[in-house]
């Protein structure tokens, strides 16, 4: 099948691509581009483990498909951080143990900061609301919930 | 995945003569919240996709008092749930449409997707009976206009040829004392699909129940516009009583089965509490405004 190239803005830089139209968008990150922080789970959009950030918009990149990332703005997890310092929400999901397999801390950490980027001071009812795209079968959400409070406090300069 | 090609058509012209020359083998993709996974489950294998975000006609989002609100098919949900005017005006069809998905399904799939896809369980279309949308579909030959209760056929199906698409639903405009509501009973608080939903229109003059739109999710092949309990309430006050007798319509109008999900049984009981309540508190939206 004849590869089509695209064009994206991935983490601030633009990044251009070929793949198959078949091909998702998470299959691309990880096989293709080489980002392999976004994590595959379902594959049906219900655990979120494959968000990305796409124009400003937690997206399940597992239910985009690759030709469709074409003039797209997408953030991975690789893109928080700055360098050798975490994101707030990096440094409070380790202080506060929100985490335990691992599997979907990279969907968790990228929802949060789209979540934190349109609302940054959410009630908990918010972040719940915000994350129940994303599931995690070790925490009990509690503390991944506490480490988005704690990251909000932080960044609000609390 | 199997193989396919994909085409961005950037004009409704373009799109029409894409899905022209490729026939049955082409399909529209929207959201792709479940074209994507049907695809990869091999349950519809289009040889052709055809990207229907790029068409400024199914993107589309405008409200005037005159036309309502017309809704382009391809709109993601999150811009019609954050839209003032859709709040403000069709709060039943913002519920419907916001209970659709994640924030991530939110942000990709479209009313027009969920109406077309044909699942007798979508949200938003008892939602759109409920307001008496059109659906707005282009072709070769021209457009048309097909009462949203009449688009799906059977689950899957819907009355859109294979070179045809739908453009935009168009949604008339609530005159006066009149309001909408959509519930839906699913077995925990979010992220199921409904066991059943009800969408429920009302309008009033005074006390007296002008008009009244029910639409039924779930209980049936494809989605159910339950016109006798609606039409019962007409020119009577809305009492428990009336609600009660048009609850028992809608009850009847439902040919439920039973699934995973709900027995028949369960699943008639449910849409006589939902109707009641969606009836009172669309009721009370109107009194409101």
């Amino acid at each position: 099948m004849k590869k089509i190239h695209v064009q994206m803005t991935l983490n601030g830089e633009e990044t251009e691509f070929l793949c198959e139209p078949r091909q998702s968008l998470l299959e691309v990150l990880r096989d293709v581009v080489g980002y392999t922080g976004t994590k595959e789970g379902c594959l049906t959009g219900d655990c979120g483990a494959c968000s990305v950030i796409m124009d400003g918009r937690p997206t399940d990149s597992c239910l985009v498909l690759g030709v469709e990332a074409e003039g797209k703005e997408i953030t991975t997890v690789e893109g928080l951080a700055d360098g050798d310092t975490l994101h707030p929400l990096q440094k409070k999901f380790l202080e506060h143990a929100a985490l335990q397999c691992g599997i979907c801390t990279p969907g968790f950490l990228v929802t949060s900061k789209a979540l934190l980027d349109r609302n940054p001071n959410p009630t908990e009812h918010e972040i719940r609301y915000a994350l129940a795209g994303n599931l995690c079968r070790c925490t009990g959400y509690d503390k991944i919930v506490r480490a988005v409070q704690d990251a909000a406090s932080e960044m609000q300069g609390r | 995945m199997h193989e396919l090609t994909y085409e961005a058509p950037t004009s409704l012209g373009q799109a029409i003569s894409m899905l022209a020359a490729v026939g049955e083998n082409g399909r529209l993709l929207a959201g792709g919240t479940d074209l994507i996974i049907q695809m990869r489950a091999g349950v519809r294998q289009p040889g052709q996709v055809i990207d229907a975000k790029k068409i400024p006609e199914l993107q589309t989002l405008s409200f005037d008092t005159q036309n309502g609100l017309r809704l382009g098919a391809s709109l993601a949900c999150c811009k019609i749930i954050e839209d003032a005017t859709a709040q403000q005006q069709y709060p039943g069809l913002v519920e419907a449409a916001g209970l659709i998905g994640s924030d991530q399904v939110l942000a990709r799939a479209s009313v027009g997707g969920n109406v077309c896809n044909g699942s007798p369980a979508a949200d938003t279309t008892p939602a759109l009976i409920a307001l008496s949308a059109v659906c707005h579909i282009a072709g070769p030959n021209g457009t048309r206009d097909v009462l949203v209760e009449d688009f799906v056929t059977a689950p899957g199906q819907t009355v859109l040829e294979p070179n045809e698409l739908l453009v935009e639903l168009r949604i008339p405009a609530l005159q006066g004392k009149a309001a909408d509501c959509y519930q839906r009973f699913i077995p925990r608080k979010e992220m199921d699909i409904a066991v059943v939903g009800v969408g429920s229109c009302v309008a009033l003059d005074g006390d007296t129940c002008t008009a009244a739109r029910i639409g039924l999710g779930a209980v049936a092949a494809r989605p159910l516009f339950a016109k006798e309990a609606g039409d019962s309430l007409v020119g009577k006050p809305l009492n428990e009583e009336t609600i009660a007798a048009a609850a028992k319509l809608a009850q009847q109008a439902a040919s439920p089965i039973d699934d995973m999900r709900g027995t028949a049984e369960f699943r008639t009981h449910l849409v006589g509490v939902l109707t009641r309540r969606t009836l009172k508190e669309a009721a009370a939206r109107a009194r409101a405004r």
